[in-house]
């Protein structure tokens, strides 16, 4: 039987102590230890999206980081994207254009677009769809995804330059 | 009366007839009627005493429910057309039980 | 006298002139939304529970085998393992066909598929499954079951599986008839027909014939969320099952009866649901739960499969062969029509050979056709249903066999979709009239399109071919089974609206919005919630695109109740006759008075109780719903890629409650048929074992694989829907493989008649000229 490692990390701005083994996954760990569910499995090989965080300002999968790799690590998972009341504008608009269906992957949308408008505020839409290739939905088509990302980012530009 | 249409593997039972007016109140008295005619057309469509699984009643293009027991009225159509899937009939039917 | 049947479509004939809605046809905001965005919502694997163990499944590596033994001792023996089950822990079930949902289902193979007991009937079948206290140990107890295996030969196909001589999976399996049952072990589960007139003097008439014979690959749903369930069986022999499922009560249904239990001792609760599509209709690991949990001292298991397990072991749909062999007259009519095709079951029957029988023509009029079906039984897991199951691979034959012949005769193709296209009144190919539907008026927008009015574009690079195909598509939906849903007024005159119909795609804002037009009230006065099986009446699936017209219908006659009551509590604060009180718009007058539906709500209940209204129905109906699709494609010959450049989709739909899920519905539709049409399909080894089980190699479509999809409503209102609803889900997926395949016809003149029309497959079609196969 494997030791545990107690690892330290900053996860959606608290910080955290949690103990796991040497395999299990930062999916593993978020959804099962810390019991942060929001993040979901579709396929715990890196296909799919469902599992996006961002880890110290990179986009993950966290089906691919190991649970000790977060050590000293800055994560966000979909917990930590809202403020404190209401909701953050990609989500308010993924509500107002109703790009979600059944919901299992907006999270990880949420999370990549959240990574794509921090470092490229006014994507066109070629560059959405390219930075989202990584997440799959199969409920919608993306159309209303994408078009929401837009309103999202224009929302938020405008918010910035008040 | 109302008209009963024969689904096609059926045809050699009736001689090749497609379509019967017959008399009666509902599909059940329909299919015994038929069946006093062509003896085995009912075994065929029914198990019993229900329409057979992989089987859809269709009367007046409306998708129905309540197979033998569904009401038929003077010129009501009366079509068998196959179910969406069927699973595999060995033994013996059962009715859809909703407990 | 007029019947039952035909009162009750009259009693909801529904006038297009007198529409006007305020509540339908906008766009509310989800009322599960907030959750659902933050990530709280709760998913069938989010389920936490006290002292909850890990369960896993052991699968067959065989396609095909004789099971001689399972020894679980060494697995029960690793620290952690606190229970093993096998297929010698399920009662042995008769062979009794029972209707369950659209179609039939056969409990001893359902039990069969769910834990083998003397064979395996396909790489992925599951053979036993463990329960421990940590998923990795779970994992490791797997590797310490040893299972003795006798390998037979296996077929993949259906084509294999009907040869003479080809292996035999099931002993006992015997053609069936329509009743007639055959005397020889076969893998032909069932043969129907559908005939009339006269096929020898259609084809005499035709001017052009075109004959041709399609194959279609495997294709899986494809849901990001795999299959979960999470059981307690109680002390008391109570067991509560979460998982994510299309429908509690069914699920309630087959547990029991794969149990032997009765439904009273087991409660299935709904958790959201990560998309289904037909998938989750059935079950697979709720009774396996249920069992470990009893057997490892009555603790909660939570069993989730992999995405390999997904693959490999649920029901994706049907691989099919279809022939089509059509003539028409020079004008365009189709004079004759003779359809063959044979639907790969998987490894017990029950593909959708029957809906395939219904799609394939019935968008059309035609006097002369012959069409055969063929249900069989494969080496590969046993379908379950797709989103208007069998219809996109019969749509990719018909659409594809009308396109040629359009072309021969030089008509425009949605002018041959006018020319041929089924109206009311006309004898639809399997036999009923045909009552109103919007097929015509699909047609008709389709061709004053922006898209069809723009000339193609130019390639984007020079050497791409582009081109431009259309197609259309028909389902009948399922516009019945049960639905029961209970309503209670709340004080502050909000509304509680307690459904049983899971919410897969936004289906409970459509009911509170149906509820809150009833009522004259707002959508965010109606509060919708999907309640677990004890505390709702029996729901059938939300499957078949039932849920918006039967529950609708529920909730209307629901409302109905509560208005009734609303006037008499008025008419007794008033202290005049019921009769004299009137209702509209949320607003209840009488010759002197009148309260708003809030104030009345406040007024209720001191000494009177609660206004409340339960109602469960089965409606008989109609639903049948068309769509016209158009799309531009960019071909490039070198490497037989086809990007799609341009997608438009007009459907019928009735009336849209929902515009912006009604669009949604429309576009997750066609991508799932472009993903079927370009790259979908089950690769198998020569020993029948599946290669392609990720979501890398199993290739659904992306961002980047699809432009904007333009979905056109058109609304022919349903007159056997208080509000002209017909089912919009499974329309969709009916008409894009056809579509893109006359594309890519259009571009390079080469018909496809394999699927999917992948990179490969084009190249082979453009070198071989035509695409001849053996």
């Amino acid at each position: 039987m494997a030791n545990k490692t107690a690892v330290q990390a900053t996860i959606n701005g608290e910080d955290v102590e949690f103990l796991c083994e040497p395999h299990q996954s930062l999916l593993e760990v978020l959804r099962d230890v810390l019991r942060l569910t929001g993040t979901k499995e579709g396929c715990n090989n890196g296909n799919c999206g469902a599992c996006n965080v961002i880890l110290d300002g990179v986009l993950v999968n966290s089906c691919l980081v190991l649970g000790v790799e977060a050590q000293g690590k800055r994560i966000t998972t979909i917990e930590g994207i809202a403020p404190p009341h209401g909701l953050h504008p990609l989500q308010q608009k993924f509500l107002e254009h109703a790009a979600l269906q059944c919901g299992i992957c907006t999270p990880g949308f949420i999370i990549s677009a959240k990574a794509l408008l921090d470092h490229n505020p006014h994507p066109s839409e070629h560059e959405v769809r390219h930075w989202l290739a990584g997440n799959l939905c199969r409920c919608t088509g993306y159309d209303k995804i994408v078009r929401a990302v837009l309103d999202a980012a224009d929302v938020m530009a405008v918010e910035v330059s008040k | 009366m109302a008209s009963v249409w024969i689904p096609s593997l059926l045809r050699d039972l009736t001689g090749g007839i497609v379509e019967f007016r017959v008399s009666g109140d509902t599909v059940n008295d329909l299919l015994n009627t038929l069946d006093e005619r062509y003896p085995g057309l009912r075994a065929r469509l029914c198990d019993k005493d229900a329409i057979r699984p992989n089987i859809a009643l269709v009367i007046d293009g409306l998708r129905c429910q309540k197979g033998l027991r569904e009401r038929v009225a003077a010129n009501s159509e009366v079509h068998f057309v196959p179910a969406i899937s069927g699973g595999n009939l060995n033994n013996k039917s059962d009715l859809c039980r909703m407990s | 006298m007029e019947t039952p049947v035909a009162e009750q479509a009259k009693a909801t004939e529904v006038s297009v002139e007198e529409r006007h809605y305020n509540i339908i046809g906008t766009r509310p905001i989800r009322h599960d939304g907030a959750d659902k965005v933050t990530g709280k919502a709760l998913y069938g694997a989010d389920v936490r529970l006290n002292g909850m163990l890990y369960g896993k499944v052991l699968r067959s590596p065989h396609a095909h085998a004789r099971i001689l033994s399972i020894d679980v001792s060494r697995a029960l023996a690793l620290p952690g393992v606190k229970a093993v089950v096998t297929s010698a822990d399920l009662a042995t079930l008769d062979s009794v066909v029972s209707r369950v949902g659209e179609g039939a289902v056969n409990w001893r193979y359902l039990s069969n598929n769910i834990l083998a007991s003397d064979k395996v009937l396909y790489h992925g079948h599951a053979v036993a499954a463990v329960a421990a206290t940590s998923l990795n140990a779970a994992n490791e107890a797997l590797n310490l079951i040893d299972v003795q295996y006798e390998p037979l030969p296996c077929v993949i196909t259906a084509v294999q599986a009907m040869r003479p001589g080809a292996p035999i999976l099931l002993q006992e399996l015997r053609t069936n008839e329509l009743g007639a049952r055959g005397e020889i072990p076969t893998n032909i589960a069932s043969h129907d027909q559908n005939m009339r007139g006269d096929l020898e003097r259609g084809f005499a008439e035709a001017a052009v014939i075109v004959e041709r014979e399609f194959t279609t690959g495997i294709v899986h749903q494809g849901y990001i969320e795999p299959h979960t369930a999470t059981a307690v069986w109680g002390t008391d022999d109570q067991i509560t099952i979460w998982t994510s499922t299309q429908g509690a009560h069914d699920a309630r249904r087959q547990v029991a009866e794969v149990l032997q239990l009765p439904v009273s001792r087991i409660k299935v609760i709904p958790m959201e649901i990560g998309g289904g599509f037909g998938g989750k209709t059935v079950i697979y690991l709720e009774p396996v739960a249920a069992l470990l949990s009893w057997k490892s001292g009555n603790r909660p298991v939570q069993v989730t499969m992999s995405r390999f397990e997904v693959f490999a072991g649920t029901g994706p749909t049907s691989s099919s062969v279809i022939k089509v062999k059509m003539g028409s007259a020079s004008d365009g009519r189709i004079t004759a029509a003779q359809v063959t095709m044979a639907y790969a079951a998987g490894a017990f029957p029950g593909s959708p050979v029957g809906g395939a029988m219904s799609v394939i023509l019935n968008a059309y009029r035609m006097e002369n056709v012959q069409i055969d079906g063929y249900d069989v039984v494969t080496n590969t897991p046993r379908v379950a249903a797709y989103r208007a199951p069998g219809g996109t691979n019969a749509a990719f034959a018909s659409e594809s066999v009308i396109d040629e012949l359009a072309c021969k005769l030089g008509i425009d193709p949605l002018e041959m979709r006018r020319i041929n296209g089924a109206k009311e009144g006309d004898r639809r190919v399997d036999g009923p009239l045909i009552r109103r539907i919007g097929y015509l008026e699909t047609v008709e927008k389709a061709r004053a399109s922006a898209h069809y009015q723009s000339p193609l574009p130019a390639p984007s690079t020079p050497g791409l071919k582009v081109g431009r195909g259309v197609a259309s598509g028909w389902w009948g939906n399922w516009p019945g089974g049960t639905s029961s849903v209970s309503v209670i007024v709340n004080n502050d005159g909000t509304v509680n609206l307690i459904e049983g119909s899971t919410d897969i795609g936004g289906s409970r804002v459509a009911m509170a919005m149906q509820l809150a037009e009833t009522l004259g009230l707002q959508a965010a006065d109606i509060k919708p919630m999907v309640v677990d099986t004890d505390s709702v009446g029996y729901n059938d699936v939300t499957a078949g695109s039932r849920t918006t017209y039967s529950t609708g219908i529920a909730v209307h006659k629901a409302g109905l109740s509560i208005i009734q009551q609303m006037r008499e509590r008025a008419a007794q604060l008033w202290d005049v006759e019921s009769a004299s009180v009137d209702y509209a718009d949320g607003v209840i007058s009488s010759k002197d008075n009148h309260i708003g539906f809030k104030e009345l709500a406040r007024k209720v209940g001191d000494g009177d109780g609660n206004v409340v209204a339960s109602i469960s129905i089965s409606p008989n109906g109609d639903g049948v719903a068309l769509a016209t699709h158009i799309v531009d494609v960019e071909v490039d010959e070198e490497t037989g890629k086809v990007q799609i450049l341009r997608y438009t989709a007009v459907q019928d739909v009735g009336t849209a409650i929902h515009p912006a899920y009604v669009e949604g519905q429309i576009q997750g539709g066609a991508a799932q048929g472009i993903g079927w049409a370009l790259n979908e399909e089950y690769v198998y080894d020569q020993q029948g074992r599946l290669l392609n089980g990720s979501l890398l190699d199993y290739r659904i479509p992306t961002a980047l694989d699809l432009p904007m999809i333009e979905a056109v409503i058109v609304e022919v209102p349903n007159p056997t829907h208080p509000f002209g609803v017909r089912g919009v889900g499974e329309v969709p997926i009916v008409p894009p493989a056809g579509a893109v395949a006359n594309a890519i016809a259009n571009a390079t003149g080469v018909r496809m008649t394999v699927l999917p029309m992948s990179p490969q497959h084009v190249l082979e079609a453009l070198w071989t000229q035509g695409n001849e196969r053996v």
